[in-house]
């Protein structure tokens, strides 16, 4: 048995540890850990409620968006004005949490994943007349190659034909990701962390230049997703089809439901093995921290009541990741879970989408729950939430209200449950003395790269890399094209909680 | 370090990868031009570490860090660094993990220039934020404290606009080091003047015409504007290919470049006290306003 530990796991969001070992090339036993905490769910804590949304957004540079829409969800909620917010603002949220998941879908794969299967320097010595693969041939000829490599060698399935195409299209979708911030700019004023979402709705106008504008990026961005996207993900799943069978996680899948159209991304929690998804009740949410670098006294609360105490010297933790748990048990979060619900529950978008793939690639549903199902899932996503936009931002109507006045309330309690792009996200607040008394936020990655729980359990990522073979030990892919296939985002999923009074105790600075 | 391979070594501690994200969505020139096409005529940035971005990974990735040629590479931060070093690692080597406020020590002191990317790296930013549990600082602040006389920029915002990153590194290698700052270490080039006074919005506070809430069209003081605390160039620039910046959008300046950020930039919607108010063209003060 020996132990491989790939620290820092790169090309993700934020800082992340992860730890196998393994016996004749086959994993026995992973673990998985956060290395980086801020505690600002406590930084939340005392101010005017109405900075949350905004401030929230600095969980992460990623996914800003989610974070904003969850806390202005959690904060009209506690406002008592979750049902008042104009069409107008309702629309404009969904509109811009659709364009990040874009830019993050686009992100995800092209730049943070596609590495691990396209060999940049096939591009070297290339003859042809395409501007962007010049500039990278003449890159690779002038000898410096970072940042793609150093890197793990060896198993690069690609033809020479794909890895260019690959090349090529990583150069292009640095163009659409950024083409999708300045789509949500439109409206947001910038990205990332826009300033415009906030309690009560969108506090800007709607102008038909505006639409205008929005609807010609969102096109821009739809054909990029059909042209390159998906079949990129078909092309992957040709060349390293084993893909499709490795990285099965808890198979549980969690999601909050996201965007405002009804049934188009439903909530539920879909079981092994179930034929449909069960509705969720948030109050079985509980996290655990037998693992991570918090006092056990805390063990097993619901996030409303969350109690933490950093204890970054606990024995046998390894983690500042808490272990989020349903009912006991993991979940897995993300595209590919709200692809499964979605299917389960009968969306009619997402059964259209899914069947679609298959037939292409000639696999069965089940074979989405896989690491290049997690892949395939986010792609139809993404195709699908950059069609619905076009209706959405069609919708809008110029000049009428986008936000209500709103007055902050002495006291109030809320909750604010949609999906980020890596998976379900929750905020809770409680409101005392018009301040933010009490803030926690369960985020994707908390679920998906959990450690641990107080059984023992292991998480979804550490569940879906247990029992994987690997090849050579000296150049561990199979087990980070695995975890790059959850989008782990670690600067969100690190938080810690704080009760009302008791945190110069708890935390001197 | 004027032409050639210009090594810049992107190390995040305390932050939220914003900076990075930020990084990405430069225009002219963008990305691609940065990372793989020559910035300036035999002149090429080469990303030797960004944990984002870069295609290594586990040791192979750390052992770059040993590759530099000191005094021959630019730093850049992203994040605050915590005196409380459990709370950030950055890898592990020989199976020990590396703190970041460790890399962070020996980095500064190989480089030839730091960056302090983001008002984390520049002032402390978000982490560092009542009741900073985790003891973060700015860059500056840990390297006086340990003797550090890199040469310091600090390129501030949350995150920055991109072109003010890529604009400093460009001054920078065309002075030969002799960028002008102010006296918060900012490039007078863009942050030289207040947001207040080249707001688009100027005249209806001239007029006193307020706007009653955030997303109303008139000027947004009233409702928390921090415009006349803040020095950056967004209403000139614009943000997103020059489309939008936030008070042009309807959201009131959060102060974001500026030390303020967030303790005394908040709450972000109440009005900036009348004594806050600047006097037009004077320049930033160490330490921020007055107060």
């Amino acid at each position: 048995m020996s132990k491989i530990t790939i620290d820092p796991v790169t090309r993700i969001e934020g800082h992340l540890r992860v730890e196998v070992e393994q016996e004749d090339g086959r994993v026995t036993r992973a673990s998985c850990g956060g290395t980086m905490a801020r505690g600002l769910e406590l930084i939340f804590g005392g101010r005017d409620p109405r900075d949350i949304p905004i401030l929230a957004q600095r969980i992460c540079g990623v996914c800003p968006q989610a974070h904003a829409t969850a806390a202005a969800m959690a904060m009209d909620d506690a406002f008592g004005l979750a049902d008042r917010i104009p069409p107008n603002g309702v629309l404009l949220r969904d509109i811009m949490l659709g364009a990040n998941f874009l830019q993050s879908h686009i992100l995800h794969f092209y730049h943070l994943a596609a590495l691990d299967y396209v060999d940049v320097t096939a591009a070297r010595g290339y003859q042809g007349s395409d501007p962007d693969l010049q500039s990278v041939a003449g890159f690779i000829d002038r000898g410096a190659l970072a940042p793609f490599v150093p890197r793990y060698e060896g198993d690069y399935r690609l033809s020479r034909e794909q890895n260019i195409a690959g090349v090529k299209h990583y150069v292009r979708a640095l163009g659409v990701r950024r083409n999708c911030h300045e789509m949500l700019a439109l409206f947001g004023g910038k990205m990332p962390h826009q300033c415009t979402v906030s309690v009560g709705g969108v506090t800007t106008q709607v102008t038909r230049d505006n639409i205008a504008a929005a609807l010609s990026y969102v096109r821009e961005v739809a054909a990029f997703i059909r042209e390159c996207y998906l079949p990129d993900i078909l092309m992957l799943a040709g060349a390293y089809a084993d893909g499709l069978e490795r990285g099965r996680g808890c198979s549980r899948f969690l999601c909050y439901g996201v965007f405002s159209e009804e049934g188009l991304f439903p909530a539920g929690l879909l079981e092994p093995g179930a034929d449909e998804p069960a509705a969720i009740d948030a109050d079985l949410i509980t996290e655990d921290v037998k693992n991570s670098y918090y006092a056990d006294d805390s063990n097993g609360l619901h996030p409303a009541v969350g109690r933490t105490e950093p204890q970054e010297d606990k024995p046998g933790a390894y983690s500042w990741l808490k272990a989020p748990r349903y009912d006991g048990k993991p979940c897995e979060v993300g595209p590919m879970a709200r692809m499964l619900v979605g299917y389960k529950a009968g969306s009619a978008e997402i059964r259209q989408a899914v069947d679609g793939l298959c037939e292409s690639a000639g696999i069965e549903v089940a074979a989405l729950n896989s690491t290049l199902g997690r892949h395939a899932a986010r792609a139809l996503e993404a195709e699908l939430i950059a069609r619905k936009m076009q209706d959405w931002i069609l919708a809008l109507q110029p000049g009428e209200p986008c936000v209500l006045k709103v007055e902050v309330p002495d006291e109030g309690a809320g909750a604010g449950l949609t999906d980020a792009p890596r998976g379900s996200l929750g905020h809770w607040v409680t409101i005392e003395d018009g301040k933010v008394a009490n803030y926690q936020a369960v985020v994707p990655t908390t679920w998906n790269g959990s450690p641990r729980d107080a059984q023992d359990v292991p998480g979804p990522i550490e569940q879906a890399i247990e029992g994987e073979s690997i090849r050579d030990v000296d150049n561990p892919l199979e087990v980070v094209r695995t975890i790059r296939s959850f989008d782990p985002c670690l600067a969100c999923s690190v938080h810690v909680a704080r009760r009302k009074g008791d945190w110069n105790t708890v935390l001197p600075v | 370090m004027a032409s050639g391979e210009v090594n810049i070594v992107w190390l995040q501690a305390g932050g939220c990868t914003g900076c990075s994200v930020s990084f990405l969505n430069a225009i002219h020139p963008s990305a691609p031009d940065l990372l793989i096409e020559q910035f300036l005529p035999g002149t090429h940035l080469s990303l030797s570490y960004h944990p984002t971005l870069m295609a290594g990974q586990g040791e192979g990735a750390l052992q770059v860090f040993d590759q530099l040629p000191d005094g021959d590479f630019v730093l850049a931060l992203e994040g605050s660094i915590p005196r409380k070093e459990h709370f950030c690692t950055i890898g592990e080597v020989n199976g020990r993990e590396i703190t970041v406020t460790e890399k962070f020590l020996d980095l500064a002191d190989r480089a030839s220039l730091m960056l302090g990317v983001g008002t984390c790296a520049a002032f402390g930013g978000i982490p560092a934020g009542c009741p900073n549990p985790g003891g973060y600082r700015a860059a500056g602040v840990v390297m006086e404290e340990n003797g550090i006389e890199t040469p310091l920029v600090h390129v501030p915002g949350c995150p920055p606009h991109p072109d003010w990153i890529n604009t400093t590194i460009l001054e920078y290698l065309s002075t030969g080091g002799d960028v002008a700052l102010d006296p918060l270490g900012r490039p007078e080039i863009i942050y030289g003047q207040l947001i207040h006074e080249n707001c688009q919005r100027r005249p209806y506070f001239d007029e006193g015409k307020f706007a009653e809430k955030p997303g109303d069209p008139e000027c947004l003081h009233k409702v928390g504007c921090k415009g006349p605390i803040t020095y950056a160039d967004c209403p000139l620039r614009e943000w997103n290919d020059g489309l939008n910046w936030c008070v042009k959008a309807g959201g009131p300046c959060q102060g974001c470049t500026q030390p303020e950020f967030i303790e005394e930039a908040t709450p972000i919607y109440q009005e900036l006290a009348e004594d806050r108010l600047p006097k037009i063209g004077e320049q930033a003060k160490v330490g921020g306003t007055d107060e």
